[in-house]
């Protein structure tokens, strides 16, 4: 679609603690199904929202860390993490969840939707969208 | 004293400015995204385990669960507890100081 523009949500905040987390996983839902060019990146605390296993059965609120596995679905499947805020945080891409989309050009191949990219690479991937929405 | 830390020690300086209060034998119990900072091998490990030579580390079961931290995440010493934990904990020391 030529008029579609590149959207990069960056997210920043662990989940639970603050709405953030949850607040931008319903947004780029609602903005997906407008067909636009959508990225997500992950840096700072934001990695923390992708890590796997969370269970909030004993604080009782909802887990909402299995929709990003839906993402793909969507066709959000440019998702950009962090290298230096992983290792600042003691993490690694096996801590988070797999999370992976069906390549429609490519037969359907299921493919990883996670890429770990350095703060230089995510500072070009910034620069070269049309609009940017923090979280 | 009984110090609650609820913020992420990569995101706010709380944990920080509470260790530098904290007297020896007071009990640091780390709670919501406080939790981050009872991890080991992060940026900030070194820290809390200098710090934990002179004060008692505790984190809230709910919170590592809810964020997917298991408990071998942990740096060792400190304890894991849970809401009646926590209450047995305030219970204990004479007063509370939260750093928000």
């Amino acid at each position: 679609m030529s008029d579609a523009k590149r959207f990069l949500y960056v997210n920043r905040k662990a989940p639970y603690g603050t709405i953030y987390a949850l607040e931008s996983l319903e947004v780029v839902l609602i903005g997906a199904a407008f067909e636009q060019d959508v990225s997500l990146a992950f840096l700072d605390d934001g990695v923390f929202e992708l890590v796997k296993d969370q269970n909030t059965e004993e604080l009782g609120v909802k887990n909402f860390s299995p929709t990003y596995k839906a993402l793909g679905d969507y066709d959000v499947n440019k998702i950009y993490v962090e290298k230096e805020s992983l290792e600042a945080r003691g993490l690694t891409i096996d801590d988070l969840q797999h999370l992976t989309y069906e390549d429609e050009d490519d037969d359907w191949a299921e493919k990883d939707s996670i890429r770990v990219v350095t703060a230089a690479e995510l500072a070009e991937i910034m620069e070269a969208q049309d609009i940017v929405l923090s979280f | 004293m009984l110090h609650i830390v609820n913020k992420s020690p990569f995101e706010r300086n709380s944990l920080d400015s509470c260790l530098q209060h904290a007297v020896k034998g007071s009990a640091v119990l780390l709670i919501e995204d406080g939790i981050y900072g009872a991890m080991k091998g992060t940026q900030k490990s070194g820290t809390v385990e200098a710090a934990a030579k002179d004060l008692k580390f505790f984190a809230l079961s709910a919170d590592l669960k809810a964020r997917g931290i298991d408990q071998d995440r942990l740096i060792d010493g400190v304890e894991v507890v849970d809401y009646n934990g926590f209450v047995d904990l305030v219970a204990e020391y004479d007063k509370s100081q939260s750093w928000l």
